[in-house]
């Protein structure tokens, strides 16, 4: 009995760890296992063999490219942008910066509809944008490129806010020793400080990626929604069920389950990895 | 390949806040010199001028003849250990040692095999062997500053800055890092400047000491200079420790209430003056008569290898303090009489 607590529990004097632990797994059972269980139940009700050709269909499979293709690409201009402006907000003194480090939060405020029916108007081309793109044959509204234009959209507080704490903690007596040992500012920035933001690039970059897989309301409404085209996986499983093809539906959600969790598994993975090799100094 | 570091009325100020006042101090090729004050005193502000890493506002830095401020950070090929490291975390320490010649243009650049020559030897120096693959987190205080020297020896640098290289490092491991920079500066020769604010640092490792004070340098010498011949109140009372005493002079002596108590031949000027006595320049004597000084012990106590008395002479506000040769034993209560054989006498106003 006594070996067998203490290969559970963290050894420690004060009290709490079994209600703690018990509340964890209760709540997390209601909001998130049990549902999911629910979905995988109801995707399997169908048997293996129809499973396999609701997911194998060609519409299935565009829309699921289409989703994980925009989303990965969405979170990857995320980085990169959301990097500088953590980088700018962090190291530069400017009138104004207040303000723009409360617009970074707008998407996180914002009905994500409102988002959509606002970037459809602009990308639109007759739109603000969309009339200048237009002559140089760019198309954004309803084209896969204004899914990923959404997605960026949603996705950006993430990387900002993840990025700006770790870059606001670098000293800068470590730039100083690279610039003394001779390396001239590109170079410290790529060796140096990059590198120390680095997992918690990565963990911005899956939060983005995450958040705009699943993302639906500003998405559908710049999307065009052409099946095939510009169909994401979430919308296809609500025109299911609109159908009452409940199973259908399931399928699609189940392989979204699976993928992303999947490729968050991975990214964690490469990320603990990173912060067990670094340390703390 | 060292070279002269002349520092010239250097100024700088942070806003309303001067913390350098106008700093000379000229600093030989291959010298040890131990930049030592108070905090607050600008000794890290002057370490960061002569290194590049601060504008001064007035005044100019030269390294032999040439002015510092024509030269790049790189081409000034400083050699600079932060307090705090400040180790690249995600490289190894072989990999840290080695950005230095990595980060040379290509044509300057070593080849990989001399890098790792190189890297291997400083390593050897800084007796780091076998720890080349670890990373900065998984070191101790002593091996990361070591690995922070030898990052900054790869370099080749022309002179060496150490901001408080043993701030933060415990009693021991300083006392032994003290004894073997000592050793890596006899056997690499780099002009050497080191900012610190423990005195026995400062006396035990550097040639010369240079005392600064809000923003000013208060005396430059070898340490037995700035410790027997303090030449400012504040270097006196920094450095060691002293008894202060109000005291008139005339005639070439030093009266305490009245009381001749110092003959004072280098103080020629009369009148008030603060007299400085450190606790071993002190002896117990036969209560004098009427003359001389004299007090009640207070307490008797341990301090460090040696006993130390505790004297309330009459019309001082603090205990005397005065060091016990090991055959002296005075009772607590007992009533002393007190010899100064030296001391430093400074006119006060």
């Amino acid at each position: 009995m006594q070996a067998a607590a203490s290969r559970w529990r963290q050894p420690s004097i004060l009290p709490g760890f079994g209600l703690a632990l018990g509340v964890t797994l209760t709540a997390l059972c209601l909001i998130v296992l049990i549902p999911l269980a629910g979905l995988v139940l109801k995707a399997a009700s169908i048997g293996p063999a129809e499973f396999i050709a609701i997911a194998r269909s060609e519409r299935t499979v565009a829309a699921l490219r289409l989703s994980f293709g925009a989303a990965f690409l969405a979170a990857l201009v995320n980085a990169i942008f959301g990097m500088l402006i953590a980088w700018v907000l962090v190291r530069y003194r400017f009138p104004g910066r207040r303000l723009v480090d409360a617009a970074v939060d707008l998407p996180f405020a914002m009905p994500t509809a409102v988002a959509g029916i606002a970037l459809a108007a602009v990308y639109a081309p007759n739109g603000w944008v969309g009339s200048l793109l237009d002559p140089l044959g760019v198309k954004v509204a309803y084209t896969p490129l204004g899914v990923a234009v959404a997605l960026v959209f949603i996705g950006l507080p993430f990387v900002v806010r993840t990025v700006q704490p770790v870059l606001e903690e670098i000293e800068p007596e470590v730039e100083e020793a690279a610039a003394l040992l001779g390396a001239e500012r590109l170079r410290t920035v790529f060796t140096v400080v990059l590198p120390a933001v680095f997992p918690a690039l990565i963990t911005g970059f899956v939060l983005a990626f995450a958040r705009a897989v699943g993302e639906y309301g500003s998405v559908i409404f710049i999307a065009g929604n052409v099946p095939m085209v510009s169909e994401i996986a979430p919308l296809l499983i609500v025109i299911r069920l609109e159908q009452f093809d409940y199973a259908g539906a399931a399928v699609v959600g189940v392989l979204m389950l699976l993928a992303s969790f999947l490729l968050i598994l991975l990214l964690n993975l490469l990320h603990g990895g990173l912060r067990r090799r670094y340390g703390h100094v | 390949m060292s070279v002269a570091v002349t520092i010239e009325g250097v100024t700088k100020q942070f806003g309303a806040f001067a913390a350098l006042r106008g700093v000379s101090l000229e600093v030989e090729p291959a010298e040890l010199v131990a930049l030592l004050g108070p905090s607050g005193s600008g000794k890290t502000t002057l370490l960061r001028v002569i290194a590049g890493l601060e504008e001064p506002d007035g005044g100019e830095v030269r390294f032999d003849d040439v002015e510092a401020h024509r030269l790049s950070l790189r081409d000034r090929r400083i050699g600079f250990v932060f307090q705090h490291y400040a180790l690249f975390r995600h490289l190894s320490v072989a990999d840290n040692i080695a950005y230095g010649l990595r980060a040379r243009p290509r044509a300057e650049r070593p080849s990989a095999d001399e890098i790792r020559r190189r890297v291997g030897a400083l390593l050897d120096l800084v007796q780091l062997v076998g720890l080349e693959k670890r990373f900065p987190g998984q070191l101790s205080g002593g091996q990361r500053q070591r690995v922070a020297l030898a990052r900054a020896l790869a370099i080749e640098p022309r002179v060496l800055l150490l901001d408080e290289p043993f701030g933060a490092l415990d009693a021991r491991v300083r006392k032994d890092l003290r004894q073997w920079l000592r050793d890596v500066h006899r056997r690499t020769g780099h002009t050497t400047l080191f900012v610190t604010h423990d005195q026995d640092e400062a006396l035990e490792l550097a040639d010369r000491v240079a005392v600064l004070n809000d923003g000013r340098i208060e005396q430059v010498g070898t340490p037995d200079d700035v410790y027997d011949h303090p030449e400012t109140p504040f270097v006196c009372g920094f450095l060691g420790e002293s008894n202060r005493l109000d005291v008139e002079v005339a005639g070439g002596q030093a009266f305490f209430n009245d009381k001749p108590i110092f003959a004072a031949p280098a103080h020629n000027a009369r009148g008030v003056a603060n007299l400085y006595v450190r606790p071993q320049d002190v002896r117990l004597v036969e209560p004098p008569n009427a003359h001389g000084l004299a007090g009640v012990v207070a307490a008797v106590r341990r301090h460090g290898a040696i006993r130390r008395a505790e004297v309330a002479v009459t019309g001082l506000a603090r205990r005397l303090e005065v060091d016990l040769p090991s055959a002296v034993a005075p009772a607590v209560g007992e009533t002393v009489g007190l010899k100064i054989i030296r001391a430093t006498v400074f006119g006060s106003g």
